[in-house]
C-alpha cells in the first residue's frame, strides 16, 4: 500500500469551496483524507508543503503532442515531461497528428504510449472528420470506446456547416463534446496575424476577427439547433466572448477556453518583435481591446477554462520567414506562471477561480477524472509556490521545442511539484 | 529633427521607410542628386565600391528592380552576384538562416533582397553583418521605389512638403503604396489612396492617408498621380469583377486627369498595363515622368549603397 | 559655419592683404605659363573660392573669360568605405565642369597641398570626365609631408610644418574672413 502525507499545505479546491491550511493523505492513488493534523499509519512518507499551495492536478484540455508523425517537434514522452514540469497532471491530445487520430488504432496507440511513459494522464481527442478533411465523419464511437474524451478537427476548421451539424448530433450518443477550432478559412485568406491597424502598419496579411466570430456564431446556432454540446477552442476576440454570453443567456450548452498568450499579448507586442515568428499563432494575437475582453471574460466567468494550445514546432520551421513559418506556441511550461502572475498577482481573479479554470472546469467540460481533492478522488495534485520568481528560459524546457514569445520575461508564481496517482512525477530543482 | 543636416544613416540596413527619420530621407535624396551626374559622363563609373561585393538575392521575379540595382552597383564598381530563387524549391523550405549562412560564406558587404513575404529582410538583417537593402518584401515595403518616386517628384516640382499625391490601384497588395505613404507623410505631403474598398487595406487611415473609394474625388487638385499596376491574376478573384470594369471606373484617362492640377505629374512604378489602370495617351503624355523614374531609380540606389558603405557602429566624435 | 577668430594656439601667417597678393601672383604665374585660355577647377571645399578668385584675376589681366569649375572627389577618395573609422560617409557635393574638358589645359586648384591623396583622387575623377591636354596643380599653401609622388606647378606659399600641426585657410565666401593660420587647435573648422 503506497502512501504520501502532505503536511501544512494551503489546500485550494474550488470543487469543495476550500481554501485553508490542511494535511492531505494520499493512499493507493487516491485522496484518502483531508484534515487538520492528520494521523497516518506508521512509516507513512511525509512531505512538508508549508508555504505552498496544494491544488487538484491541473488539466490542460488543449495540447498538441505531435506523436505519431511529428516526433521531431514533440513526442508523447517529451510532451508529458513538459506537462508535468508545467504543473499539469493531465493533458488532452489534439488529433492533428500523422496519421490523424481518426481511427481507434491511433487512439489506442496514444493511450498505450502515454501509459508506458507513465508521467501524466493523456486523454486523446478524436478527429471529427476522416483525415480532418472536413468531408465525412470519423468513427467517433469507436474512438470514444478506445478512450477518446472529445471530438475535434483542431487546427483545421470544419468549414462545412452540415458536417458540423451532424457531428454535434452524432456525438450525443457517446456523451462527448465537440471542440471547435473557429476559423473561416476563406476570410482568414492565408493571413498570418490579426487584421488591424497594426497589420496594415507592418505589412503582414491579416486574419480578421470576423473569421473567428462568424464560425463561433454558426456553431452556437448549430448547438442550439441540435442540442449538441459545444466547446469553443481558444477564444480570442471580444466578439467571440459576447457570442458566448448570448449563447449562455439562451441556455445553449456551450463552454469555451482561452490561452495565456491571448490574455498576455496583443498585436502591438507582435509588431515590436520585428517579425519574430515566435509571435505567430492561430488564432493570432489580437488587439489590446481583445486582450482586455479576454481578461474580462476570465473575470466574469464567461471563460470556462485556461488551456495552453501547446503547439511545439522545430526551430527550423520557426526559422522560416513570418508568412511561411507555422502557427503555434510551446505553452505547457509557461502557462501556470503566466496565469499566476497576470491573473492572480495582477488581481484579475482569486487563486480559487484560477484553479477552477485550470482544473475543476476542464475536468467537467470533457468529463475527465480529477479536478477535485474530495476523498476518493484521484491523487493528482499540483503544488504551487506563489512567491517564487522565475525568468522564462526556453533552453530549460522539457519540451523538444522552444517556440515561445515569453523568453526572458520575469514572472511571479510557479509550480514546484506535480503528483500523479499519488506519485511525485516532477519536482522543481 | 533640427536644421542640422544629417550626415549618415542610423542603421546598417535599409529595410523600410517606416524606421527612417525625415533627415535620413533628405540625405538620401540629396546624395542621389549628386550621383545623377554620373549617368551623363562619358565614363559612367566611379571606383567608390571597388572590391566590395553585393549579392542580389531575388526570391521573387523582378526584372526592373534587379536591373536598376545592378546598374547602380556596377556604376559604383561593386562586384555583383545574382542569386535568384523565385518560386523554386530553393525559396520554399530553405530557412532564412540557411540562406543567410550560405550568403555570408561569400562574404558580401551588401545583400539586396526581394522576398515574397513581409518581414523577411528585417529578419535577415538581424542575422548577418552585411547591410541588407530591401528591394521589396511581400506586401510590406519597397523603400527604394518610394525614394525614387519622391526624388522624381522633388526634381520636377521642387519640393515634397504640401504636395497632394494620389495613389490609385491595388493598394491592399502594394508595398509601393505603403512605402510611399510612409515617406510622403514624413516629408509633409498629403497622400490620397484611391481604390475600391476590396483593394484597400483595412484601416488604411492608420498610414496617415486620405481614403477614397472613387478615383475622381482623389484626383481633384492633385500634384502627382501615381497609378499602381493591377495584377491580372487578381481579377475575378473576389477582388474586383473584371479588368474592363476596373478601367471603366478606376483607369486613368485623359479626361479624369483633367481633375488634377494642370502641371500634375503622372507616375507609375511599372510595368504598365496599358488600358487596365492607365490609358496609353496618359502614360505616354507630356505629364508622364515614368521614364524619369527609371533613371532616377539608379541614382537613388547608388545613393543608398554609398551611404550604407561607411564603417558602422558608434559614430566617433568629430576628429 | 561659425568660425572662431581667436583659436588658442593658432598663429596667423597670411592676412587678408597678403593672401590677396599671393593669389595675384599665382594668377600671374598661370598666365605666364599657359596664357589665359585655361580651365580652373576648384576642389571642394576651399579650392572652389580659390579657383574663382584666380579666374577673376586672370580675366582682369588677360581680358578674356576664364572658365572655372568645381570638383567633388568624394567618390574617388581612398578613405571612404570600410576604412573610415567614423560611422559617417562624407557628404557628396556638386561637380560642375565645362561641357567638355577634352584637349583643355586644366588647373586643379586647392587651398592646401599635404599628403597628395586628394590630388590623386582629383586626377582620377577628372579622367572619367574627359581627356584634357594637360592637368596642372595650383595650391595656396604647400605644407609638405607628401605620401604620394605629387608636386604642385603653382604654389602660393611654401610653409614648413610638423605633421601634427594644422594649416587653416579661410575664405570670406565660406568662413567670413580671409587668411591663413598655423598651429594646433581643437575647434572644428574644416
Amino acid at each position: 500500500m503506497s502512501r504520501l502525507l502532505l503536511r501544512n499545505g494551503r489546500v485550494v479546491d474550488p470543487s469543495q469551496s476550500l481554501d485553508q491550511g490542511l494535511d492531505l493523505l494520499l493512499e493507493d492513488g487516491h485522496v484518502a483524507a483531508l484534515g487538520e493534523r492528520l494521523d497516518a499509519a506508521p512509516n507513512t512518507p511525509e512531505m512538508d508543503v508549508s508555504g505552498l499551495v496544494v491544488t487538484p492536478g491541473l488539466i490542460d484540455i488543449h495540447v498538441h503532442l505531435r506523436e505519431p508523425g511529428f516526433e521531431y517537434k514533440e513526442t508523447i514522452e517529451t510532451g508529458c515531461r513538459a506537462a508535468v514540469a508545467g504543473g499539469f497532471t493531465a493533458v488532452c491530445a489534439m488529433p492533428n497528428t500523422r496519421p490523424v487520430n481518426d481511427d481507434p488504432s491511433v487512439t489506442r496507440f496514444i493511450r498505450e504510449r502515454a501509459a508506458a511513459v507513465g508521467l501524466c494522464h493523456v486523454y486523446p481527442i478524436a478527429a471529427l472528420s476522416k483525415g480532418e478533411r472536413g468531408e465525412e465523419l470519423a468513427e467517433i464511437g469507436e474512438m470514444v470506446r478506445e478512450g477518446a474524451v472529445a471530438v475535434s478537427d483542431d487546427g483545421r476548421p470544419v468549414m462545412n456547416a452540415q458536417l458540423m451539424r451532424r457531428a454535434l448530433e452524432y456525438a450525443q450518443s457517446f456523451g462527448v463534446r465537440i471542440a471547435a477550432h473557429e476559423e473561416d478559412v476563406d476570410l482568414a485568406d492565408g493571413g498570418s496575424m490579426h487584421e488591424s491597424e497594426v497589420s496594415t502598419r507592418i505589412g503582414l496579411k491579416g486574419i480578421p476577427s470576423a473569421a473567428e466570430e462568424v464560425m463561433v456564431a454558426r456553431d452556437i446556432l448549430l448547438a442550439e439547433l441540435t442540442g449538441g454540446r459545444l466547446h469553443l477552442c481558444h477564444m480570442s476576440t471580444r466578439g467571440s466572448l459576447d457570442l458566448v454570453r448570448m449563447a449562455r443567456r439562451r441556455g445553449i450548452d456551450v463552454t469555451c477556453e482561452v490561452t495565456p498568450h491571448h490574455f498576455m499579448l496583443s498585436d502591438e507586442e507582435l509588431a515590436a518583435s520585428n517579425y519574430d515568428t515566435n509571435w505567430k499563432m492561430n488564432p493570432p494575437l489580437r488587439s489590446r481591446d481583445d486582450v482586455e475582453a479576454v481578461l474580462q471574460g476570465i473575470y466574469d466567468g464567461t471563460v470556462d477554462a485556461i488551456v495552453t494550445d501547446h503547439a511545439p514546432h522545430h526551430a527550423d520551421e520557426k526559422a522560416l520567414d513570418f508568412a511561411d513559418a507555422p502557427f503555434g506556441v510551446a505553452g505547457l511550461e509557461t502557462a501556470v506562471s503566466l496565469a499566476l502572475d497576470r491573473l492572480v498577482h495582477g488581481r484579475v481573479i482569486g487563486l480559487g477561480q484560477l484553479v477552477r479554470l485550470m482544473s475543476t472546469r476542464p475536468a467537467e467540460i470533457f468529463n475527465l477524472p480529477g479536478g477535485t481533492l474530495k476523498e476518493g478522488a484521484p491523487a493528482d495534485l499540483t503544488l504551487l509556490d506563489l512567491r517564487k520568481r522565475i525568468t522564462v528560459d526556453p533552453e530549460t524546457f522539457q519540451s523538444k521545442s522552444r517556440n515561445t514569445p515569453f523568453a526572458g520575461i520575469q514572472l511571479r508564481g510557479a509550480p514546484v511539484a506535480t503528483i500523479v496517482a499519488g506519485r511525485v512525477v516532477w519536482q522543481a530543482s | 529633427m533640427s536644421n542640422e543636416r544629417l550626415k549618415s544613416l542610423r542603421s546598417k540596413d535599409l529595410v523600410g521607410i517606416a524606421p527612417l527619420e525625415p533627415g535620413e530621407i533628405q540625405l538620401i535624396l540629396d546624395t542621389a542628386e549628386e550621383l545623377l551626374d554620373i549617368a551623363r559622363r562619358p565614363i559612367k563609373k566611379v571606383p567608390t565600391l571597388r572590391g566590395r561585393t553585393v549579392v542580389n538575392l531575388f526570391m521573387e521575379p523582378s526584372t526592373r528592380t534587379r536591373f536598376s540595382f545592378e546598374v547602380a552597383e556596377k556604376r559604383l564598381s561593386a562586384d555583383t552576384l545574382n542569386f535568384s530563387a523565385s518560386g523554386s524549391s530553393v525559396s520554399k523550405g530553405e530557412t532564412l538562416i540557411d540562406t543567410a549562412r550560405n550568403l555570408m560564406a561569400m562574404a558580401p558587404d551588401f545583400i539586396v533582397m526581394r522576398h515574397p513575404n513581409s518581414g523577411a529582410p528585417h529578419r535577415l538583417a538581424s542575422m548577418v553583418e552585411a547591410s541588407i537593402i530591401n528591394a521589396g518584401d511581400g506586401i510590406n515595403e519597397h523603400p527604394t521605389q518610394a525614394l525614387l518616386d519622391a526624388f522624381t517628384m522633388r526634381r520636377h516640382l521642387g519640393r515634397l512638403e504640401g504636395l497632394a499625391v494620389t495613389i490609385a490601384g491595388d493598394i491592399r497588395h502594394s508595398r509601393v503604396a505603403r512605402s510611399n505613404a510612409y515617406l510622403l507623410g514624413k516629408m509633409g505631403a498629403t497622400v490620397r489612396f484611391a481604390a475600391p474598398a476590396s483593394l484597400m487595406p483595412l484601416h488604411a487611415e492608420t498610414l496617415g492617408v486620405e481614403v477614397h473609394h472613387r478615383l475622381e474625388s482623389a484626383l481633384e487638385g492633385a500634384d502627382v498621380v501615381m497609378m499602381l499596376r493591377i495584377q491580372r491574376e487578381r481579377q475575378g478573384n473576389m477582388n474586383f469583377p473584371s479588368l474592363r470594369e476596373y478601367f471603366d471606373f478606376f483607369g486613368l484617362t485623359p479626361e479624369r486627369l483633367e481633375l488634377a492640377k494642370p502641371e500634375a505629374l503622372v507616375m507609375h512604378p511599372g510595368p504598365i498595363n496599358r488600358g487596365v489602370e492607365i490609358d496609353s495617351a496618359v502614360a505616354d503624355g507630356s505629364r508622364s515622368v515614368i521614364l524619369d523614374q527609371v533613371t532616377n531609380g539608379v541614382a537613388i540606389r547608388m545613393a543608398i549603397l554609398y551611404l550604407l558603405s561607411g564603417g558602422h557602429g558608434e559614430p566617433t566624435p568629430a576628429s | 559655419m561659425a568660425t572662431k577668430q581667436n583659436n588658442s594656439g593658432l598663429v596667423q601667417i597670411l592676412d587678408r592683404a597678403a593672401m590677396k597678393r599671393t593669389i595675384d601672383r599665382m594668377a600671374a604665374e598661370i598666365v605666364e605659363r599657359d596664357g589665359g585660355d585655361v580651365v580652373l577647377v576648384g576642389i571642394h571645399t576651399r579650392g572652389v573660392p580659390l579657383a574663382e578668385r584666380l579666374a577673376r584675376v586672370i580675366e582682369a589681366s588677360a581680358g578674356q573669360k576664364v572658365r572655372s569649375g568645381r570638383l567633388d572627389i568624394t567618390l574617388y577618395r581612398d578613405d571612404v568605405g570600410p576604412w573610415r573609422p567614423a560611422h559617417e560617409q562624407p557628404l557628396l557635393k556638386e561637380t560642375f565642369l565645362p561641357d567638355s574638358i577634352d584637349g583643355e589645359v586644366l588647373y586643379l586648384v586647392d587651398d592646401v597641398l599635404f599628403t597628395g591623396r586628394t590630388v590623386r583622387a582629383a586626377l582620377d575623377t577628372l579622367m572619367d570626365y574627359g581627356r584634357p591636354r594637360a592637368v596642372r596643380l595650383a595650391v595656396l599653401v604647400d605644407r609638405g609631408h607628401r605620401e604620394l609622388p605629387v608636386a604642385a606647378d603653382v604654389v602660393g606659399r611654401k610653409v614648413p610644418t610638423s605633421r601634427d600641426e594644422d594649416i587653416r585657410v579661410r575664405f570670406a565666401e565660406i568662413d567670413g574672413v580671409d587668411g591663413v593660420w598655423i598651429g594646433r587647435e581643437t575647434a572644428d573648422v574644416e
